[in-house]
């Protein structure tokens, strides 16, 4: 009984969303009060509906309802119970639901925070959010619907919760994920809003920015869990492989960092206003484009869930519907903006514009490799495969043209910098930069290498630019540290996701060229030596776990002949699925990853496996956090309230006639 | 023609969507193999009649056939009539691997429909269908006398298949080593 109480929410949830969907942009055409009043009660309402219908699925898992199919082909009795919870976003129907509800939580989120916004633009915006809520409901109810039923002949248990997806970073990647796709909604939402009003003034822009910046956050620290988990789970010690389906995220965080780039220069300068809403647009189509891809199958990958080509049509339909239709509300409105002030060739706004011009071509030549493939055969019937050196060689260079543009976006001024300025701000900087990057490198490993010589100098060019920066501001100050502290919230948040960037830049240098690694077959007390490293294999164990079995590898690592610690790499076959999977044992370190996996077991005891020092490696996420911790300081930024409340007031003072002087 | 410009993106769109909806369209189930030119994986398994190791040394002196196969697997019975066929003629020899299998239903299964195997190894856990990529049965690759990996077949290889795909791709085989 209780799996239909979902399905029934499941279908009140969708009938809110259309009158979300509908009443309240009508209301705000109209100017109908009442109507646009219904916004926030029908949203409150798909979040409540959609929340029981998340409750249920969890419910069907804990107790093991296997007459609910995607129960039975997701989960299993002896599945360890948080991963039965995590098993609603472990399959296709499921985690459609959880992406849904996800998309209605943003929008209680807006409903809740848009109190100082005008009412008109509340009800578009929320109506929108509707409008997308009840695409994906009737996406679920019509083909994937997670409550469908096995009866009456239940299977007695289930299938099981594939072995790569129990883990701890599975737990958390998609859901972080899908905040930061979701999130970038949001901000489409704003922009349609906007154009439906005709008001594309520097408002929106501000009144949006904290929400891209929290979607980027979202998307950024989703993005690292994914690349974090395929580095220890899968095993094959790599951390970014260029898949087909780790490429849509990539795209639409590309185009959200140039959509929040650009938001900061229509909101202070009022220019580039047609582009920035062009860009929430593109990301908004990234975030769809990402679903389509996992969805339909169409690119064969690691990730795919679903191969089934009515799911395909039907969110090919509603990209077509909501993206198509946005992009022609574009083409008519756009027109009309008019840039509010102009700007000299060497500004900020220069710096900023080659930042955005920079990312989208990243974004789109990542598109053309993820989909080239497909179209290529689409065209020719010849297949093709399209692999990680047409992505390295296309997208290293351009963020490393990126990396020099930032180190000068930040010191240089609005409206006009003068060449004199730049240089006497940042001559010292770039000497100093190539200097350690050629220098430290060679001194420490005795070789030089271009590319290392490249990363390294980059990344320090972007620390001394910030360093620079945020000396300038607080120079002339009698406290220096107080000043620092006093310094806005969005400039230190934009100074610390900039340092990550340094940070990762090194991380991805660093392991790129100096990892190492190495095959082998070895025999118990057999050792071997890697760079530093020594691994003696000193044999296998027997082990049980909750809902798998295995043998447990025993290994003596010693650096430079001293011991330094045991590692023990499993290899494990989930009981239900009968799948074998291979959990690494990793000796993390802040310079260095030292990992081992194993292969397969021979008849004599002895063992493959692959051993792994990757230097530095932990950087890359280092960098991510840095990046998150960025973001999130930028969003909560006092400055974004006080002018909504100042928004307000100008507002008000507007829609009130002067008053009379009083006669008596 | 200002106006014109804010009207390539919904263009540049419209292409694109057309070219995502003829992709759903596509033939997805040839897939291009990393393994492709690259020598077979390293492995020792037991062979499924009677137990005994079987090491990538074992195998025949190419060109030979690999066919991933399972007592489940419905598909299989389907290209079972050309595979008897190339076996009873001796056209070239085939080798299975058990994906994933029980032994006895395998035993059984060999029993009811035939068996056109030199031999077939039983892959019970999947360990070596992970190494070859395997995405499940039915799967058949085509093997050089060097142990390489030279195609690839994934779904069900019929007569059609073989006159169309194999049979001109082992004369290319043969051409280059003669």
């Amino acid at each position: 009984m209780v799996p239909e109480f979902g399905q029934f929410a499941l279908i009140l949830a969708f009938c809110l969303s259309v009158l979300l969907a509908t009443l309240p942009i009508v209301g705000a055409a109209r100017d109908n009060a009442l109507w646009m009043s219904l916004a926030r009660p029908l949203t409150a309402g798909v979040f409540v509906f959609l929340s029981v219908c998340l409750v249920v699925l969890g419910y069907a898992f804990v107790t093991d309802d296997f007459s609910v199919q995607f129960v039975a082909n997701h989960s299993n009795t002896l599945l360890p119970l948080q991963y039965k919870i995590t098993a609603i976003w472990g399959g296709h129907e499921g985690s459609f639901l959880f992406w849904t509800f996800m998309l209605s939580f943003w929008m209680l989120m807006v409903s809740i925070f848009s109190r100082s916004l005008p009412m008109d633009f509340v009800a578009r915006v929320l109506g929108v959010l509707g409008f997308l809520a009840a695409g994906y409901i009737l996406f679920m109810i019509a083909t994937s619907n997670p409550f469908d039923r096995v009866l009456p002949l239940a299977p007695r248990d289930g299938a099981d919760l594939n072995s790569a997806l129990q883990d701890i970073a599975f737990i958390l990647h998609p859901p972080t994920l899908y905040m930061g796709y979701v999130g970038f909604s949001v901000v489409f939402a704003f922009a349609i809003a906007a154009l439906l009003s005709g008001r594309l003034d520097a408002a929106w822009a501000r009144w949006s920015r904290p929400w891209a910046n929290m979607a980027w956050v979202w998307l950024t620290g989703g993005l690292a869990l994914g690349s974090w988990w395929a580095y220890y789970e899968l095993g094959w010690g790599g951390w970014w492989a260029w898949d087909p389906v780790e490429n849509p995220p990539l795209i639409t965080w590309l185009l959200g960092t140039a959509l929040m780039h650009s938001l900061a220069v229509t909101e202070k300068r009022g220019v580039f206003k047609s582009w920035t809403v062009l860009l929430a647009i593109l990301a908004f189509a990234g975030s769809l484009l990402g679903t389509f891809i996992t969805r339909s199958g169409l690119l064969t990958s690691v990730h795919a869930f679903a191969s089934d080509p009515t799911r395909g049509v039907f969110i090919l339909g509603f990209i077509a519907l909501t993206v198509g239709g946005s992009l022609v509300l574009y083409a008519l409105r756009a027109p009309l903006i008019r840039n509010e002030s102009s700007f000299s060739p060497i500004s900020r706004e220069v710096f900023l514009l080659t930042n955005n011009i920079l990312l989208v071509v990243a974004a789109a030549s990542v598109l053309l490799g993820t989909l080239f493939p497909m179209v290529y055969q689409a065209i020719t019937d010849n297949l093709i495969s399209i692999g990680p050196p047409y992505f390295n060689a296309i997208f290293v260079p351009l963020m490393a043209l990126l990396v020099v543009a930032l180190g000068f976006g930040p010191i240089s001024r609005w409206k006009k910098t003068s060449t004199a300025y730049l240089r006497e701000q940042l001559t010292m900087v770039a000497i100093a930069a190539v200097a350690l990057g050629v220098i430290l490198p060679l001194v420490i490993t005795l070789e030089f290498s271009l590319t290392v010589t490249i990363g390294v100098s980059l990344a320090f060019w972007l620390v001394f630019a910030i360093a620079r920066d945020v000396y300038n501001k607080v120079a002339n100050k009698a406290n220096r540290w107080q000043a620092l502290r006093g310094l806005p919230a969005n400039y230190l948040g934009m100074q610390l996701a900039h340092f990550g960037v340094a940070v990762m830049i090194v991380g991805v240098t660093l392991t790129s060229s100096f990892s190492m690694e190495k095959s082998v077959l070895l025999t118990p007390g057999q050792a071997i030596d890697l760079g530093d490293y020594d691994f003696q294999f000193n044999g296998t164990q027997p082990i049980t776990g909750p809902n798998y079995v295995g043998d447990e590898a025993t290994i003596l690592v010693s650096r430079r002949g001293e011991f330094m610690r045991e590692l023990h790499p499993e290899k494990r076959i989930y009981i239900a699925s009968n799948s074998p999977s291979t959990e690494m044992a990793i000796d993390s370190g802040f310079f260095r990853d030292l990992f081992v996996t194993l292969g397969e077991g021979r008849e004599s005891g002895a063992w493959s496996m692959t051993l792994y020092v990757k230097p530095f490696v932990r950087w890359i996420w280092l960098g991510a956090i840095f990046m998150v911790i960025g973001g999130i300081t930028t969003a909560l930024d006092k400055r974004y309230r006080k002018l909504l409340v100042r928004d307000q007031l100008r507002r008000e003072t507007e829609k009130v006639p002067p008053a009379e002087p009083q006669r008596v | 023609m200002q106006r014109l410009k804010f009207f390539v993106p919904i263009a540049v769109f419209l292409i694109l969507g057309v070219l995502l909806w003829r992709g759903l369209y596509l033939e997805t189930t040839e897939l291009p193999s990393v393994l492709i030119n690259k020598p077979l994986p390293e492995f020792e398994l037991e062979n499924v009649y009677d137990n005994q190791l079987v090491a990538k040394e074992d195998l025949p002196e190419g060109p030979f056939l690999l066919n991933v196969w399972g007592s489940y697997c419905l598909p299989c019975l389907a290209e079972h009539p050309t595979f008897m066929r190339l076996s009873e003629n001796e056209v070239i020899p085939i080798v299975g691997i058990n994906y994933k299998d029980q032994q006895d239903a395998a035993l059984d299964w060999l029993e009811t429909n035939g068996d056109p195997f030199a031999f077939s190894i039983m892959d019970h856990d999947g360990r070596l269908g992970i190494d070859l990529g395997v995405y499940g049965a039915p799967e058949t690759f085509l093997i050089d006398s060097n142990g390489v990996i030279r195609y690839r077949h994934v779904s069900v290889l019929d007569e059609q298949a073989w006159q169309n795909i194999f049979v001109p791709a082992i004369e290319e085989l043969e051409s280059e080593e003669s």
